[in-house]
């Protein structure tokens, strides 16, 4: 375009502009970096810092307002009084047993998904390997409210899983589980442990994926050498591929277990009506009207998150994410 | 060196434990399909009495899916827009490059997606509400937009790490000014990543629910739309049918997602 203007060469000698706003500012950029990195950071910076990190502060501030107990109109003074109210022994039990579940979850799912990872990473080769991987990422991106469908239609009473129970003659094996308390429930769709497999189900392919790259980083020459030193592959796997595999199945836990710890439309469609933390932030703001106190109780995943992420990231997740 | 003919076999309970795994995934996503054809109208029982496709019709007709779908297809093309600017400008800057805050700025972009969607959805609303914003479309596209930037970015930032900075160089000794260079040179490389990551931020916007719920206020997106059925069933055999859709619609970008990116790498030269 502007390239034929013959050039002149300045007598600073840094670069030669051939006239044409677009070229000297195109000549500005290339000489100095920052400025070139700054002109390109600042829409997404600026984005994240007033939409999100505004959000959040928001949020902040959200939590200590109050609602008005008479108006229901919220107060906007600086107070404690939701965090008090978090220290109730209800709410307290909310937090409880979300992280309970988030921890059952996450070591389920990693349970699970160690031997899928292994294989794809250790074992399948070529097509089969391309075809494993596209299966386990398909369910990790497909609709999430469609699986969650799925287990609904999987889990009723009249669904698919009993009726393989009484193909099975297992009928008596659901009925006892159903009957165990804490976990039981009328059917396997208004039980706990309806909900926990709901949730394991959901978050498993977020876990193979980390796992499996760690996997794949581990050079088999380390493998080999351990089974020459004489250990057996349990030994090698215990002593070499686990602990090398641990930032990957840190790295799967966060999903796991963040994803879990904030999800309120899983135990509100599966599960019978104890609460987790997500559904009482939920029906605080949208039900109650009190987005204060729904501000308040949020920060707690957030905290709980934070030592999680903190945990994780002495183990190496963050390499391996 | 990596010897494959030594190396036994995967032992027989590694590939039992992996297809029972992959069994695992995929059994209810076929599940909801077959309901899709039951002529069952009131239960979830399995086996489906009998199969027919007569509520594929019944679902065309319903204008409520209709309008889902399309309120959803329009906030996801705005957020993938918005994503795709912010993404790739993020990439660019981020890439190949050492300043202070960096570390910062990336954990900023994941954080929308590594904190529970319960979370992002609160913050917005906290902040709509403080500001006295009433809930329109656009409430709704800010927040899908703010957690679709890391799809773009992820892509955008792995082919930028890729692509040799001597192409660049190359370009500008020949004349190129730094506009000609993107275009010509940086563009044409990076197409793929982007249209990957467009496609995935797509998807994403498209299936998300959590966050919706908290930046919507009557408008019923898709997702919103199958929430509801899943709490008050209204007509079981379309919402098999509207499953069965969405399925399809997601399962067509992520592959081609997949595929894109797939034969980048392998091919980068190409």
């Amino acid at each position: 375009m502007n390239v034929s203007v013959a050039p002149t060469v300045e007598a600073a000698g840094l670069a030669a502009p051939r006239g044409g706003w677009l070229d000297r500012v195109s000549t500005l950029l290339y000489t100095r970096r920052g400025l070139l990195v700054g002109a390109l950071i600042a829409p997404p910076l600026l984005w994240f810092g007033v939409i999100y990190l505004g959000s959040l502060f928001a949020l902040l501030a959200n939590s200590f307002f109050h609602l008005d107990d008479f108006s229901g109109q919220v107060v906007r003074e600086l107070g404690l009084q939701n965090f008090r109210e978090i220290l109730e022994p209800a709410n307290l039990d909310v937090a409880w047993r979300s992280i309970t579940m988030a921890t059952l979850v996450t070591l389920a799912c990693i349970a699970l998904g160690l031997p899928v990872a292994y294989y794809m990473a250790r074992h399948a080769r070529g097509a089969g390997k391309a075809l494993l991987y596209v299966a386990v990422m398909l369910p990790l991106w497909s609709s999430y409210l469609v699986r969650l469908y799925a287990w609904k239609l999987l889990l009723a009473k009249e669904g698919a899983i009993s009726w393989l129970a009484q193909a099975l003659h297992l009928q008596w094996l659901l009925d006892a589980v159903l009957a165990t308390p804490v976990i039981g429930g009328n059917s396997l769709s208004f039980s706990p442990i309806g909900t926990f497999l709901v949730f394991v189900y959901m978050w498993l392919p977020f876990v193979i994926l980390p796992i499996q790259a760690a996997l794949e980083r581990i050079p088999p020459s380390l493998l080999e050498a351990s089974s020459d030193l004489g250990a057996s592959p349990l030994q090698t796997f215990r002593q070499v591929t686990l602990p090398l595999a641990m930032p990957g199945i840190a790295a799967g836990s966060i999903f796991s277990f963040s994803l879990t710890l904030g999800d309120y439309i899983i135990p509100q469609v599966i599960g019978n009506s104890t609460l987790y933390i997500g559904q009482v932030v939920y029906r605080q703001q949208g039900v109650a009207g009190n987005l204060p106190f729904a501000a308040a109780f949020s920060l707690v995943p957030i905290l709980i998150i934070g030592v999680y992420l903190w945990l994780a990231k002495r183990k190496g997740a963050f390499d391996a994410l | 060196m990596r010897s494959d003919a030594a190396r036994p076999a995967a032992p027989l309970g590694l590939r039992l434990a992996t297809w029972a795994g992959v069994l695992f995934l995929h059994v209810p996503l076929a599940l909801i399909v077959l309901y899709a054809f039951s002529s069952e109208d009131k239960s979830y029982v399995f086996p489906p009495p009998g199969l027919t496709t007569q509520w594929f019709g019944v679902a065309l007709q319903r204008a409520d899916v209709w309008d889902a779908i399309l309120l959803s297809g329009q906030v996801a093309l705005w957020a993938t827009a918005i994503a795709l600017v912010l993404g790739t400008l993020a990439a660019g800057a981020l890439a190949r490059t050492q300043f202070f805050g960096r570390e910062a700025i990336s954990l900023l972009l994941i954080l929308p997606i590594a904190l529970p969607g319960v979370v992002t959805g609160i913050a917005l609303r906290s902040a709509y509400h403080t500001l006295e914003i009433p809930f329109s479309f656009w409430t709704i596209v800010v927040g899908h937009a703010t957690f679709c930037v890391v799809v773009v970015y992820n892509n955008a930032i792995a082919r930028l790490r890729r692509i040799s900075p001597s192409l660049i160089e190359a370009s500008m000794d020949l004349g190129a000014n730094a506009f000609q260079t993107f275009r010509h040179v940086l563009l044409p490389q990076l197409g793929s990543a982007l249209l990957a990551g467009a496609l995935l931020a797509f998807a994403l916007s498209f299936d998300e629910v959590i966050v919706t719920t908290f930046t919507a206020g009557q408008q019923t997106t898709l997702p919103i739309w199958m929430l509801q059925e899943l709490i008050r069933p209204r007509q079981r055999p379309v919402t098999n049918v509207v499953a069965v859709f969405i399925i399809a619609l997601t399962f067509i970008p992520i592959i081609a997602a997949y595929w894109l990116t797939r034969s980048g790498e392998d091919t980068p030269h190409r």
